[in-house]
């Protein structure tokens, strides 16, 4: 994609909410270096903007935060967990690199492509789901995972896709984290360590 | 074995509370005052009596890093600390594991290492895709703020130091600690040029330290315990305990806090239920992170887990994520994977590693499918060569390491392959 | 101090230089694609490797501070294994165009892959290939070839001051652009191409009309403004094919303006090629003698108080000189050159000079502005103010209309009373001026040409005494000038006391009106007069005219100009002027004797040693002199009437500008004109 392929020409302006945690951010930083408050902006704005970054949120956010809108630009295609073209309702993010695909992430790949019929990189006709492709999710030891909303799907098993692309489907509530059974990253069947510490606490 | 008594990360697994109540009862945040009142100097030299290299990957002294920052501000401007906790080498998912299910830690431990190096706030950088353990880490900073443990006159010590988080937006790169700076100011996450080092020139300019998560972490618990408690652990040079996290082809991949010089074998024995169909199943280990060169079995059979036995064997502890792979796995495949990934992460900023990750990368998928000339594995030597070393940061050198280590013990895979592929196309 | 050893020689450099800029000191050429003397450093090309001892891989030497003990290598198999590698890097995803890439013959990579590449490349996988972007007029783009050094980057955002250049995306998908492949918004924008080492920016207009050898070079003096930029006008046959930049840290340094670069086609178009003389209302061709003719019908038993002059912006002072000849020895002394009325006088030299010089900008630390917009009508003086702003914290101040200078201006409005209240110390500029250690102001033609004109200038010369802008080795007041003539019209004296407007009122006695190349002053007083227009180009001046004669234009004669510092600099002949047109002083020496009153030199050299003998100055070229300081201006209330700038035609501000199309081009796409743009697409 080049640059003048991102151009569009709808508005954006953060809702009441959105500004006001806006500004908030701002103040993390020192006085006079709103600039750092960018990322945290340009997320937000996606996040109010469908899951993707329009040219007029990026030059919103270069504006509130009296930035040239190249250097907002940048940033926003630098980043990986930005996007440029709008997504579906539901981002399917799957881990491919090395520990994930000694794990199978193949299979979950074919799985969800199956299931949903797009290849990756692809959103279903109907708006409903995007897949992308990420690399490592770091929740190697839980691999394969891969990631919705903002929650991680882990020890995923091709099964275990499919149901959750089911799940969505149907609208169910879905239970993140691994989807084996085991609670954590501690070995399956129970911890080695730490004896003491798995009751809960009193 | 490493005896739980002698664990750090008691909720590893968050099985308890990650709130600031069962922290307490865990030990976090006990005399923090008292640790404080010790002063500056001492925190410091205890530090480097512990032996406590980084945890992030590259093993420099924690206390030594420390004590680089100015004692005072001549200028009375402000310095700052940096945790470092973009976790994306893969292979690794420990600092995920301490910031959602022990965030106390890292705060109190952010407290100390402020307090030590005079920062008057500590930005948590933290990857973007970490969404649960940015929340956590924010809930347990608030108890934190509420409870008098940081913010101004922290602890009662008189001390004042604001804790933030920082969300990433995914770039491995910004795991460098430079490239990590520029991100926090709002730009694209390039590395700098060093010198200057952030301990003179950081963020907004200002001197800096930026620490991995684990190394921060667990300063609380070894000044409590004692600097000599620590580096009464592992072996000189390579002390304390440390998470690993063990991913691959074991039966049960996890993470484990464990003594550092562990062998290799007893790690993935005694907490991963063993290799994929046994030890003899073994084809090879990437020991420290996708950045590490792999090691065959045989190297395997004996290696201990720390940074000096890795590097005698040409490999590294790195962030001691250990990448099984057993006898079905393609490794070619497997490293060509990696090199997919420098290039998906390379920043793009100068040459060799913008060019040259792409062109391994292609190289790598040739090599998979055999569809090359058997010169080539050492112009692909030759070219990992000349990127290692000759780049602005590391990553230039991650990409290379990989590549170096499957051709130093898989070479004669690799030469397999172009000779199917030959023999193949040759029949066709 | 620090003392290294480059190639076992040792070699001391100043505090703060870099290993490169030692190696470069020992004589060890040191090859490079990102560093660049005046930008930051990037470091990013790693073109610069070189060995140092200790060290356990290669250093960029353009980015290691030079410490002292450091032994370095730069002529060892290591090194050159390194360059290789990086030259290789750098080869692997560069298209092999060369034979079709402006650049070629003048190329930085290509140079330096010949001088240390290995010759040969190992690369079997597919090429990169980059979409080009469009960002304007000037600058064609192939970004395919472009090797991320970030130059064009740097230079837009430090020295020019346009934000929105940069790169997107990551990695090997790095693609230098503007924000959304806009214009490059900036009147240094054409320096990119000069910066680019590859041919990834070339020039668009210049694209594949000649290759770079076989250009004859000839080096040269800018007249779009007179600023005095050195420059080198490239040629081939009689066409000026383009106009590079000479380096001159006094002046330029190493960059031009837009119009500068520009400006060339408009050398070739409109020009007046041949004598016209106007015959039953219409200009007809004639030659030389005619016209000599027609010329002196009209002046017969005119007196010498009924012929007057101007001239204009790019008249060189040997063609005002001969004109001013002429007309004293037709016993006229009204003679011109201030079209736009600005209140100056000749009196006290430094009353009209830049006397801070335009190198001198770097050491000020307070700069008051008031009537000028240096961006437009001084380009590189405003590049200078820049770099004193962003180098050495120069705060800028502004009376006159609000200014986008590229760089934050404290404005002060427009009211140019304000000067009063910044004299009499109750303004807050008075408390900086003060406080300032080496404060300077500029005073621009809009404010010279303010009907309060002589009390501003002469406020502004009070404000200059009382707040020390005039020190020991420091004077802080400026005049800017526009026209690349106007500093030696006013050191030859071509003035006429009550300024243009008593010119004007005594219009209805002028009977003959000679025209120097002033095509852009309302000259309708003089419509009654028989008006003999000498010029390049068929503009405004020509059309009203009775009688035309064919001038050349700067870049087909050897001229002397003095810009607004007072410097003495020469044009020199590059082409030839086109068909019957002449040199203009040679014009004026040719009708003095055909009037037979000749004139007393017979070539450049006499001309210029009479010259001398009125202005001994100009003989002293290329140095920037010091005039002395004394009163001038006249004490009165300044009117509350609102302040001007110039420069609001840019891109038209001179007839040569105006026969640009590029330049008419370049100010379509400021306007957001863009050619092919229909109301459907936009």
């Amino acid at each position: 994609m080049t640059g003048a392929a991102l151009k569009s020409t709808e508005t954006f302006e953060f809702t009441p909410e959105n500004n006001e945690w806006a500004q908030g951010q701002i103040k993390k930083y020192p006085e006079g270096k709103q600039a750092s408050a960018v990322m945290p902006l340009l997320h937000r704005a996606q996040e109010q903007n469908n899951g993707w970054l329009s040219t007029a949120a990026i030059e919103y956010v270069a504006d509130y935060l009296d930035m040239p809108k190249m250097r907002v630009m940048e940033v926003a295609t630098f980043y990986t967990m930005y996007n440029h073209k709008p997504v579906g309702k539901h981002v399917i993010e799957i881990c491919t690199t090395t520990p994930c695909w000694l794990r199978g992430s193949d299979d979950i790949v074919a799985a969800a492509t199956d299931e949903l019929g797009v290849k990756m990189g692809q959103t279903t006709d109907d708006g409903e789901f995007t897949l992308l492709e990420v690399e490592c999710a770091g929740a190697c030891v839980n691999a394969p995972v891969c990631a919705i909303h903002k929650e991680y799907y882990e020890d995923l098993t091709p099964d275990s896709m499919r149901q959750i692309i089911k799940d969505l489907k149907a609208g169910k509530e879905l239970k993140a984290g691994p989807q084996n059974g085991r609670h954590r990253s501690e070995p399956l069947g129970g911890p080695t360590t730490l004896a003491d510490f798995v009751k809960a606490e009193g | 074995m490493l005896q739980d008594k002698d664990r750090i990360f008691t909720n590893l697994y968050g099985f308890q509370s990650f709130g600031l109540k069962a922290a307490k009862a865990r030990g976090d945040w006990d005399g923090t005052k008292a640790l404080l009142e010790k002063g500056k100097d001492w925190i410091i030299s205890e530090m480097k009596d512990s032996g406590l290299r980084g945890r992030g990957g590259a093993g420099f002294p924690t206390g030594l890093k420390w004590s680089f920052m100015p004692k005072e501000n001549p200028d009375g401007g402000p310095s700052y600390l940096v945790v470092n906790a973009d976790e994306g080498e893969p292979g690794t998912c420990k600092d995920r594991e301490i910031m959602r299910h022990d965030p106390h830690k890292l705060i109190e431990g952010c407290l100390i290492a402020g307090f030590a190096m005079n920062a008057s706030a500590a930005y948590i950088y933290i990857r973007g895709e970490f969404h649960e353990e940015a929340d956590a880490l924010e809930v347990a900073i608030e108890e934190a703020y509420a409870d008098g443990l940081i913010g101004k006159n922290a602890c009662k010590s008189g001390y004042d130091l604001d804790v933030y988080v920082h969300r990433g937006a995914g770039a491995y790169i910004c795991g460098e600690e430079t490239a990590l700076i520029e991100s926090l100011e709002g730009k694209k996450g390039q590395p700098r040029l060093k010198p200057p080092f952030p301990a003179n020139v950081g963020v907004w300019g200002r001197p800096t330290t930026v620490n991995n998560v684990e190394s921060i972490a667990v300063a609380p618990t070894i000044l409590r315990r004692g600097a000599s408690w620590f580096s009464g652990l592992g072996r000189p040079n390579n002390t304390g305990t440390k998470l690993f996290c063990i991913s691959g082809h074991v039966n049960n991949p996890c993470n484990v806090e464990e003594e550092m010089g562990i062998p290799l074998k007893e790690l993935i024995e005694k907490h991963c239920g063993g290799v994929r169909g046994g030890w003899d199943n073994l084809m090879a280990v990437i020991p420290g992170g996708s950045s590490v060169p792999v090691l065959p079995k045989d190297i395997c059979d004996t290696v201990l887990m720390d940074f000096d036995s890795l590097r005698d064997v040409q490999s590294g502890l790195g962030t001691a994520a250990v990448i099984v792979m057993d006898k079905s796995t393609d490794i070619v495949r497997a490293i060509t994977r990696l090199s997919a990934f420098y290039k998906h992460e390379s920043c793009g900023q100068c040459t060799p590693c913008r060019e040259g990750t792409g062109w391994m990368w292609r190289m790598m998928e040739r090599l998979c499918a055999g569809n090359a000339e058997l010169e080539e594995i050492d112009m692909l030597l030759d070219v990992s060569k000349k990127i290692e070393g000759h780049t602005i940061c590391a990553l230039g050198d991650a990409a290379a390491w990989p590549i170096q280590g499957l051709m130093r013990h898989f070479r004669g895979e690799v030469e397999q392959r172009i000779a199917d592929y030959k023999s193949r196309v040759a029949a066709e | 101090m620090p003392t290294l050893t480059v190639n076992g020689q040792e070699v001391t450099v100043e505090d703060g230089a870099t290993v490169l800029q030692a190696c470069e000191a020992a004589g060890a050429e040191i090859p490079r694609f990102c560093y660049h003397e005046r930008l930051s450093i990037a470091g990013n090309c790693r073109m610069c490797l070189v060995e140092m001892e200790k060290a356990p891989k290669p250093i960029a030497s353009c980015a290691m501070p030079a410490g002292d003990g450091m032994v370095i290598h730069t002529d060892t198999e290591y090194v050159k294994k390194a360059r290789e590698g990086v030259m290789e890097f750098l080869l692997i995803n560069h298209p092999l165009d060369c034979p079709i890439c402006d650049q070629g013959g003048e190329c930085d990579l290509q140079d330096q892959s010949v001088a240390y590449g290995t010759g040969e490349s190992r690369y079997q996988e597919n090429k990169r290939a980059v979409n080009d972007k469009d960002i304007g007029p000037l600058i064609s783009t192939t970004m395919t070839r472009c090797i991320h050094c970030m130059r064009c980057v740097r230079f837009s955002t430090e020295v020019a001051g346009f934000q929105e250049m940069g790169s997107i995306w990551r990695g090997e998908h790095t693609e230098v652009t503007t924000y959304l492949e806009g214009l490059l918004d900036s009147e240094m924008s054409g320096n990119v191409i000069d910066l680019c080492p590859v041919g990834a920016l070339t020039s668009k207009p210049y694209a594949f009309t000649a290759r770079s050898w076989e250009l004859k070079k000839v080096e040269t003096v800018d007249v779009m403004d007179a600023v005095g930029s050195n420059i080198r006008l490239d040629t081939r046959g009689n066409e000026v094919m383009r106009v590079l930049p000479v380096l001159n840290e006094e002046i330029n340094e190493e960059w031009i303006s837009d119009k500068t670069r520009f400006h060339y086609d408009g050398l070739k178009k409109r020009r007046l090629d041949r004598p016209y003389v106007r015959k039953s209302g219409k200009l007809q061709a004639v030659e030389w003698g005619d016209a000599f003719l027609a010329m002196q019908k009209a002046l017969k038993g005119v007196k010498g108080d009924q012929i007057a002059a101007v001239v204009g912006p790019m008249a060189d002072m040997e063609s005002m000189f001969a004109l001013k000849g002429l007309l004293n020895s037709m016993g006229s002394e009204k003679i011109e050159s201030r079209l736009c009325g600005a209140e100056i006088d000749t009196k006290v030299r430094a009353s009209y000079l830049f006397n801070t010089t335009i190198e001198g900008i770097e050491q000020a630390d307070y700069c008051l502005i008031i009537g000028a917009n240096p961006r437009l009508e001084a380009t590189l003086v405003n590049s200078r103010l820049r770099k004193a702003v962003v180098e050495n914290g120069l705060a800028v101040a502004n009376v006159g209309p609000e200014l986008d200078l590229t760089f934050s201006v404290n404005e002060l409005g427009d009211d140019p009373k304000v000067l009063e209240s910044i004299l009499s110390g109750d303004h807050d500029a008075a408390k900086a001026l003060k406080k300032a250690k080496k404060p300077m102001l500029i005073l621009g033609e809009g404010a010279l040409r303010h009907k309060s004109g002589k009390a501003i200038l002469a406020h502004a010369r009070d404000i200059a005494d009382t707040y020390g802008l005039i020190a020991d080795g420091w004077n802080g007041f400026n005049v800017l000038h526009s026209a690349a003539s106007q500093v030696g019209a006013l050191d030859l004296g071509l003035t006429v006391e009550g300024n243009m407007a008593a010119l004007r009122d005594d219009a209805a006695n002028i009977k003959v009106f000679f025209n120097l190349g002033e095509d852009d002053t309302d000259l309708s007083a003089f419509n009654k007069s028989f008006k003999i227009y000498i010029g390049s180009h068929g503009d405004a001046g020509a059309a009203s005219a009775d009688v035309v004669l064919p001038g050349s234009a700067y870049s087909e004669k050897s001229g002397t100009y003095i810009n607004m510092e007072g410097r003495v600099q020469r044009s020199a002949k590059a082409v030839f002027a086109p068909g019957a047109a002449r040199e203009d002083w040679s014009i004026f020496r040719a009708f003095s004797e055909v009037i037979g009153n000749a004139l007393p030199y017979n070539d450049l050299n006499e001309l210029r040693k009479h010259m001398a003998d009125v202005c001994p100055h100009v003989m002293t070229l290329d140095v920037a002199p010091t005039a002395e300081w004394n009163k001038f201006g006249r004490k009165a209330k300044i009117a509350g009437e609102a302040l001007s700038v110039g420069g609001d035609n840019y891109y038209r501000s001179n007839p040569i500008a105006r026969a640009s199309k590029i330049l008419a081009d370049c100010e379509n796409a400021r306007n957001g004109i863009i050619e092919e743009a229909t109301g459907t697409n936009g």
